[in-house]
């Protein structure tokens, strides 16, 4: 619509995404969207952030995870514990977490830039050293680095206006529940990701059951007891706001498309369509396979924060069994390996499933969304199996087509293809 | 890599050996696909594999790029081993290959298929793509334009956006050679390249397949049942049947044979 007023579309997407962001604060400011659907909106970013990463993941690089849910608890429990203690006054979660994080990434470069002098280091022993760099990070941010710099942090940031202190570390409680969710994943890749696709999802299925199982004893199999268990996690600061929503997902949706429009992306992309062949075109399948995986559960982790600090209450069954289709089935639905369609699907199932018809289905009749849902996703699988969008991408977020070459004078020119050679095909 | 010139000698004699493999020998569980196979080739030779179907031809390709793991023997590529080594990286030494059923990336556009090739010499990491700094910028350009380069040498360059599953079988074949050659081989392997071509093709094919080995300096293996191409164009070929060498030699010493002639056509042909 813009280019007749020969706007290019990267500077369009910019005007529409500019334009979203002040209506929707003006309306929130405004009063005319109520907390009610400002929790919906929230929620609804949240988990097209989810799906865009389960859609790197299994729609542009073929590995089928189930997952991301389990990811997604990490990020939200992880950042939510960083800000429950920190309006307690206590620093340690944000110091281990920043800190255990660093030290991790640090040892394990080291381990794999070790282990890569080594022709043929079996999975298991490569695995084996990365968790042993990861539990020592944590272990040392534990033991030494809380002890020795958690007060003068607190009181670092403390010297600083609260409202300050507070947007910086709520920024560190998103960044350090994605990088956690970053660094497990990785870890949970390297064994995992060897194993053919549907293996694959098996075993990132028993993933979010163990997740799952794990944060229903948080208080007593794990030293969390401000995360209580089963009966769910309150206080969480309601800290999320349209802004940090907004930025989040603006951050998402460029990563993504950035990473999958570089030559990263390609690899990406080639072991979704031949992974023998992409082997056999140099290209580390193995690599690019953790990194799509680490990238989306990255955003998982991210989301999990937003979605934390806007509901400031954690459950359990929120990262279930079942809410862990939910981005599969909408990335089915918007068409796997279309951004697009991820980011039209995600809003509108959270609109559609929590928004309109909770609120207008008749009372008691709320149930019934779960059987409207599957009819229409089975009459979508009918007629339209390719989803809602196909590949089809809005021109921002489209693969740019390089222009045809000019063509310079020929070294040695090749005879022209006869008609025939179509023939055959 | 290490002791490799950058050109091929003009003294034929002086050239060093390529690629030696010896004793290979190969057990799908206890199938026995392929024993004791040896050959030698030299810089800039074109050597043809023959044989009839199932004889292993394949499973030999298979085992130089590092698919499978051979049961015994060794490979060396200019005196390295190869046995052990990850596909990618043998790739990544020079050694480049296309496949008897065209395996190209069938949804991604002719250009992508071979940008993807170009892959392990993209030369920017994570951070450049994401924040696509200068570098970023410029790698691609130029990785742009070598790509263009190769289509437009091989007829493809006004296909460049198209999707490379719908070109027509002729042009994939081509694309394939061409994204192999994109990964800057030194060694390359053909793996029956005139499947499902007509007489026509096959000569046109010839023509490319001698181009692209002057153009590139390359050396050439190939596999291959047609014997037109393969007399036609080979220097050297080695014939197996069930698993082993048969015999081996110049194009019309290996085509007066018996033993060739027998495995191809049976053994009444010979009397």
């Amino acid at each position: 619509m813009f280019r007749k007023f020969g706007i290019n579309s990267s500077l369009s997407f910019w005007l529409v995404s500019l334009g979203i962001f002040v209506l929707v604060q003006v309306l929130i400011s405004a009063g005319i969207i109520n907390p009610y659907w400002q929790n919906i909106i929230f929620w609804g970013a949240a988990i097209t952030m989810v799906s865009l990463g389960l859609n790197l993941i299994y729609g542009f690089n073929g590995q089928f995870s189930l997952g991301q849910f389990g990811f997604y608890a990490i990020g939200a429990y992880a950042s939510a514990d960083i800000t429950y203690r920190w309006v307690r006054q206590d620093p340690s979660a944000l110091v281990v977490v920043i800190f255990g994080s660093i030290l991790a990434l640090v040892f394990m470069f080291g381990v794999s830039a070790f282990l890569r002098r080594f022709y043929g280091v079996a999975t298991l022993t490569k695995f084996l050293f990365h968790l042993l760099a990861t539990v020592l990070g944590f272990f040392l941010a534990v033991r030494f680095i809380n002890p020795a710099i958690g007060k003068s942090v607190y009181a670092a940031l403390n010297a600083l206006p609260s409202e300050v202190s507070q947007q910086i570390v709520f920024f560190l409680a998103l960044v350090g529940g994605a990088t956690l969710a970053g660094i497990v994943s990785y870890l949970f890749g390297i064994p995992v990701l060897e194993l053919g696709s549907d293996y694959f999802g098996i075993a990132t299925l028993g993933f979010t059951i163990i997740v799952k199982v794990l944060l229903d004893n948080t208080d007593t199999l794990l030293p969390f007891p401000e995360m209580k268990g089963a009966r769910g996690m309150v206080g969480i600061p309601k800290w999320t706001t349209w802004p940090w929503v907004f930025i989040c997902f603006m951050a998402v949706v460029l990563v993504m498309r950035n990473l999958l429009h570089s030559s990263l992306g390609r690899a990406i992309l080639s072991v979704r369509e031949d992974e023998r062949a992409a082997e056999l075109m140099g290209i580390d399948t193995a690599s690019q396979k953790i990194l799509a995986f680490v990238v989306g559960s990255v955003f998982a982790g991210l989301a999990g924060g937003i979605r934390a600090h806007d509901q400031a209450f954690l459950h359990p069954t929120m990262f279930g069994f079942l809410p862990s289709f939910n981005p599969l089935i909408i990335i089915v639905f918007g068409g796997l390996g279309s951004m697009t369609g991820t980011i039209i699907t995600g809003f509108f199932w959270i609109f559609l499933l929590e928004g309109v018809l909770r609120l207008y289905l008749p009372e008691g009749f709320e149930t019934w969304r779960f059987v409207v849902y599957p009819l229409v996703l089975l009459a979508m699988m009918l007629l339209r199996p390719q989803g809602l969008m196909g590949r089809y991408e809005i021109a921002f977020l489209r693969r740019p087509l390089p222009p045809l070459r000019v063509k310079k004078e020929m070294p040695v020119a090749v005879e022209p293809t006869p008609r025939a050679e179509e023939a055959v095909a | 890599m290490k002791g490799r010139p950058e050109n091929l000698s003009p003294d034929v004699e002086a050239r060093p050996v390529i690629l030696e493999i010896e004793g290979l020998t190969h057990y799908f569980d206890s199938l026995r696909a392929v024993h004791d196979f040896s050959v030698t080739i030299k810089e800039g030779e074109l050597v043809g594999l023959i044989g009839p179907n199932g004889a292993g031809k394949t499973t030999v390709f298979n085992l130089i790029t590092g698919v499978y793991r051979p049961t015994a023997g060794s490979i060396r590529y200019y005196g390295a081993q190869l046995v052990g080594l990850p596909s990618h990286e043998i790739v990544q030494m020079g050694i480049a290959r296309t496949f008897q059923n065209i395996r190209l990336f069938a949804n991604l556009t002719v250009l992508d298929n071979v940008l993807i090739a170009y892959h392990p010499h993209a030369g920017y990491g994570l951070g450049d793509a994401i924040f696509r700094t200068r570098r970023y910028r410029e790698r691609e350009k130029d990785m742009i334009e070598r790509s263009q380069e190769f289509l437009e040498i091989f007829g493809l360059a006004d296909r460049q956006n198209d999707i490379a599953g719908s070109l027509p079988y002729g042009l994939q074949r081509r694309l394939e050679i061409a994204r192999a050659l994109a990964t800057q081989p030194r060694l390359l392997l053909l793996d029956e390249p005139a499947a499902g071509m007509n007489p026509q093709e096959i000569d046109q094919l010839m023509e490319l397949i001698h181009f692209i080995r002057d153009r590139f300096q390359l050396t050439i293996f190939l596999v291959e049942h047609r014997m037109r191409l393969v007399m036609n164009i080979c220097e050297w070929i080695t014939v197996m049947d069930f698993g082993e060498i048969i015999a081996r030699g110049k194009p019309e010493e290996v085509r007066n044979n018996p033993q060739v002639i027998e495995a191809y056509l049976g053994r009444q042909a010979i009397r």
